[in-house]
């Protein structure tokens, strides 16, 4: 058996990261954490997270980069802002979790394959090029790119609900005015 | 600005054609006629933010504009659209450089935008103003003996709302007993449904609203009310496969709260979209005739 040490020595952090995600997140009270765990107990979904968001926000304090990044919590979160508005500290969690979705994408260490990032890729593209979201192609692109296909049969039943009630209709949607979309998002990257 | 423009975004123009169908009419019943803001674009939800919160936010930008130039606030029903347009307006006004650096992008593009345009929810334009006086004196038959669990979810109530409070709003309650309903306490009405994860992750989805469902049941509703495509989708669409896993009879109608006021106004029934519901209501209408 080899042994592994569970912790980090001072040089192995990433003293940068505390003050990216500031920026990123646009949120200035990180470091006002007094790890209270109020939005641990306040989220939904924490008891499927690896690391509970109160975790994730000392990570972020000590430099835990790479932890927080290829963690699933920053995923996992719904955005329900629970957690944010009771956040004694006033620390934008909800909007914290976002910056490290941008920054886990940005640098491709996101969980392969995985489907929630996958799906808001995918949407993201869909929209950018179209101006408008199309619910059934979208979940075909979701299956396609982070699943086996086979896992379409399984959805079957519902979309032949969907389908039966009108609910699902298998024409792309798009704005009119796409080249007005194409501008503003050139002019956007010719900003930055 | 001078009254409100409907923004329908994706999901009332797909899965959930029976919210757009019984809201434009129960806002015609009390004198507002919402016309559609022609050309929108997708508010692009959670997932633009997650992948680049400059084009999310010039995104909303445009649909900011296209509404500023018609001198109207916008009006959106799903909670998703209203949060995500809210935040951006709210970026965009808070004059750091990189929302200046969105705003003259939107400029070149011709649509520019000078942060006139307020957003608001259906619920919040119903129950303000007095307009809540005037559908009480629109009701017809009113849902008498109807127990309704009111669902906010999340993205309505949290993070920028002032109308009601984040954690136990009662605005859709009030609305509710103002039909004649009977609104129950229910503790779930802010707890988050999970959002896209239902088509991400089924097993979370699924115990995230298995537990709202059982809630409701336990507090004897015979119908939840929500006000969100996203909720009112991940509510219903799972019931057959809780009701399997978890060997526990939630079976039960999940209903717009627009399609409620509507059935109380006594505006045709055929016409507001409960032929989509994938539960059976016929329990529903033997309650209430």
């Amino acid at each position: 058996m080899e042994i592994q040490r569970k912790v980090k020595y001072e040089e192995e952090l990433d003293r940068q990261f505390l003050g990216l995600v500031k920026e990123l997140s646009g949120c200035e009270e990180i470091d006002r954490c007094i790890q209270c765990g109020t939005c641990s107990s306040s989220c939904p979904m924490s008891v499927y997270m690896d690391y509970p968001p109160r975790k994730i926000i000392a990570m972020i304090k000590n430099g835990f980069k790479e932890e927080a990044l290829k963690s699933f919590t920053i995923w996992l979160c719904p955005s329900c802002y629970t957690c944010q508005v009771r956040c004694p500290a006033n620390i934008k969690i909800t909007d914290v979790m976002y910056a490290l979705k941008r920054m886990a994408i940005g640098e491709r260490v996101y969980p392969a394959r995985f489907a929630i990032p996958v799906l808001d890729k995918e949407m993201s593209k869909i929209i950018a090029s179209n101006g408008r979201n199309s619910e059934l192609w979208l979940i075909l692109n979701l299956y396609l790119k982070s699943r086996k296909p086979w896992g379409l049969l399984k959805m079957a039943p519902l979309g032949l609900k969907l389908m039966k009630t009108g609910r699902m209709s298998l024409k792309k949607e798009s704005i009119k005015n796409k080249e007005q979309l194409r501008t503003l998002l050139k002019a956007l990257k010719e900003e930055a | 600005m001078n009254g409100y423009i409907y923004y329908p975004g994706c999901s009332l123009k797909g899965n959930s054609k029976h919210y757009e169908e019984s809201i434009l009419p129960v806002f015609r019943e009390i004198d507002m006629q919402l016309d559609e803001l022609e050309d929108w674009n997708c508010c692009g939800a959670t997932a633009y933010f997650s992948v680049d919160a400059g084009k999310a936010a010039a995104i909303c930008g445009r649909n900011l504009s296209l509404a500023e130039n018609l001198n109207k606030d916008i009006i959106a029903p799903c909670a998703g659209c209203y949060l995500t347009l809210k935040k951006s307006n709210k970026f965009l006004a808070g004059g750091t450089e990189k929302a200046q650096k969105i705003l003259r992008a939107l400029d070149k593009a011709g649509c520019s935008y000078s942060g006139q345009v307020d957003v608001k929810h259906p619920l919040e334009v119903l129950v303000q103003d007095q307009r809540l006086d005037k559908i009480k004196a629109r009701v017809e038959r009113p849902l008498k003996g109807l127990r309704v669990a009111c669902y906010y979810g999340c993205q309505l109530v949290r993070p920028f709302t002032d109308f009601d409070d984040p954690d136990y709003p009662v605005s859709l309650d009030r609305l509710m007993a103002a039909i004649g309903a009977e609104p129950v306490d229910f503790s779930g009405k802010t707890r988050c449904c999970g959002g896209s994860l239902t088509g991400t992750i089924e097993e979370v989805g699924l115990r995230l609203n298995y537990i709202l469902l059982k809630e409701a049941k336990r507090k004897g509703a015979d119908v939840i009310s929500t006000i969100c495509p996203l909720c009112q989708f991940n509510l219903e669409i799972l019931q057959d496969k809780m009701v399997k896993k978890y060997k526990d009879n939630i079976t039960m109608p999940i209903l717009y709260f627009s399609q409620l006021i509507g059935l109380a106004m006594g505006l045709p029934k055929e016409d507001m979209g409960f032929s989509r519901s994938i539960i059976d209501l016929k329990p529903l209408w033997e309650k209430i005739g």
